[in-house]
């Protein structure tokens, strides 16, 4: 594993999301005689990792985390930051906007460049390693973006996007001679052919989904129901817990003032159940039936409407009655007997 | 050489192995670190952190919904 850089190597840091183009990036330069190491932020938005390891119908699956295993495969040093905090600002006020979501894309690369930019000078890195590809992303991966980055992120020309460099301006890795620019590459577009090709001539077998989708912000449901804590609260702002919360269940809120989120699964149920003392917690008793969490000050009105709701999504949804269990944040405990609503009687409107 | 505990229950990962990573940057080689998680990808993520960074797994555990990994600091 080439993990230790001897004292006259060039050293550039990659951007590894765990995805081809980061590892194939970062390939090209490791080729080039580059001492590389790996940077992966995570913004508490990130699709990999956890969210895999919520749901029980996964269980199946080997879980790994993509990006180290592309460090693996590429035999660098991985340093995976938490960008939780800053990288609010990032979300809530982008100086570029969103794209079709919440996905604050040109603002997010920036900031992870500039991040590992901070990075690579306090830990004496020559250059910085994107998979950037022009053309291929509608916002932050365009002609006229991808200098934004270079200029915003503070990097200007010690950032390299190996994989389409040809297309680019020479930067100072190239120009001082560290690394061959005939050995980079012209990719361009949208077409993923031509990374699956260098993969397969590589040997890299097994990668992450070429095309990427590692953020929940770029999901229109995601988006809304983040859309919508904003608006219950009346301040657009969150924690971790809120944002993990969001990747969980079937959110419904019925009425303004309060909403439910209703577990799919065993795991989820098993999730849910760490934020029990966060929440008013409803679980059916008579009947096999989901954990149920409400988010919100509720009457005894509205708690008999949740648990009329909540009954729904159980296996006393035809029953004429379920008792159901409610636990509220100080522990204390009631059993309501109430009849479940009927599926006509949710209406699709308050789905979030 | 100390031995030290971290409790990563109910982190998902990658936070788990962010929080590793950060705990051993404060140790030194020859210390041994016991995370605990509820997450089961630690099993998998957190070995792979060590085999990228040079550490050593000692051993691992799971059982009762916790998975215990000892990691030699290397």
């Amino acid at each position: 594993m080439n993990t230790t850089p001897s004292p006259a190597q060039r050293k550039a840091v990659a951007l590894i999301s765990g995805g081809l183009d980061s590892l194939l990036a970062a390939k090209l330069v490791l080729d080039q005689g580059i001492h590389v190491e790996g940077l992966n932020f995570f913004t508490g938005f990130c699709v990999e990792g956890h969210t895999h390891a919520i749901r029980q119908r996964d269980n199946p699956k080997p879980k790994r985390n993509n990006a180290l295993w592309v460090a693996e495969q590429l035999g660098i040093k991985l340093h995976i930051i938490d960008v939780i905090e800053p990288y609010k600002q990032v979300l809530l006020n982008p100086k570029h906007g969103y794209g079709a979501n919440l996905n604050p894309c040109l603002d997010c690369k920036s900031f992870m460049v500039g991040k590992a930019l901070e990075w690579a000078q306090a830990n004496d890195f020559d250059f910085i390693i994107t998979g950037e590809v022009i053309g291929q992303r509608p916002m932050s991966q365009r002609a006229d973006t991808m200098p934004v980055v270079q200029r915003e992120s503070g990097a200007g020309d010690r950032l390299l996007r190996p994989l389409c460099a040809k297309h680019l301006a020479p930067t100072l890795p190239e120009r001082e001679g560290w690394i061959d620019r005939d050995t980079l590459l012209d990719f361009n577009g949208r077409s993923r052919k031509p990374q699956m090709a260098l993969a397969a001539r590589y040997g890299f077998k097994d990668y992450a989904t070429p095309a990427g989708g590692c953020c929940f912000l770029t999901d229109a449901s995601y988006s809304r129901k983040l859309v919508d804590l904003w608006q219950a609260r009346g301040a657009r702002e969150y924690e971790l817990d809120d944002i993990m919360l969001l990747k969980v269940g079937r959110h419904i809120r019925p009425r303004p003032h309060f909403k439910m989120i209703v577990g799919r699964e065993e795991g989820e149920n098993n999730f849910l159940e760490g934020y029990r003392k966060q929440f008013i917690q409803l679980r059916s008793i008579s009947h096999r039936g989901p954990l149920v969490l409400i988010d919100g000050e509720v009457s005894d009105e509205d708690l008999r409407l949740a648990a009329q709701i909540a009954a729904r999504f159980g296996q006393g949804r035809e029953a004429e009655q379920v008792a159901l269990q409610v636990v509220r944040h100080n522990g204390e405990s009631q059993q309501l007997q109430v009849k479940p609503l009927g599926g006509e009687q949710i209406p699709p409107e308050w789905y979030i | 050489m100390s031995s030290q505990q971290l409790d990563a229950r109910r982190l998902l990962c990658p936070l788990p192995v962010i929080r590793t990573q950060d705990k051993v940057k404060h140790m030194q080689p020859g210390d041994q670190l016991e995370v605990i998680c509820t997450d089961p990808g630690a099993l998998s993520d957190i070995p792979a952190w060590c085999r990228i960074n040079g550490h050593k797994v000692l051993r691992t555990e799971q059982d009762a919904g916790e998975v215990r990994i000892v990691i030699e600091v290397q």
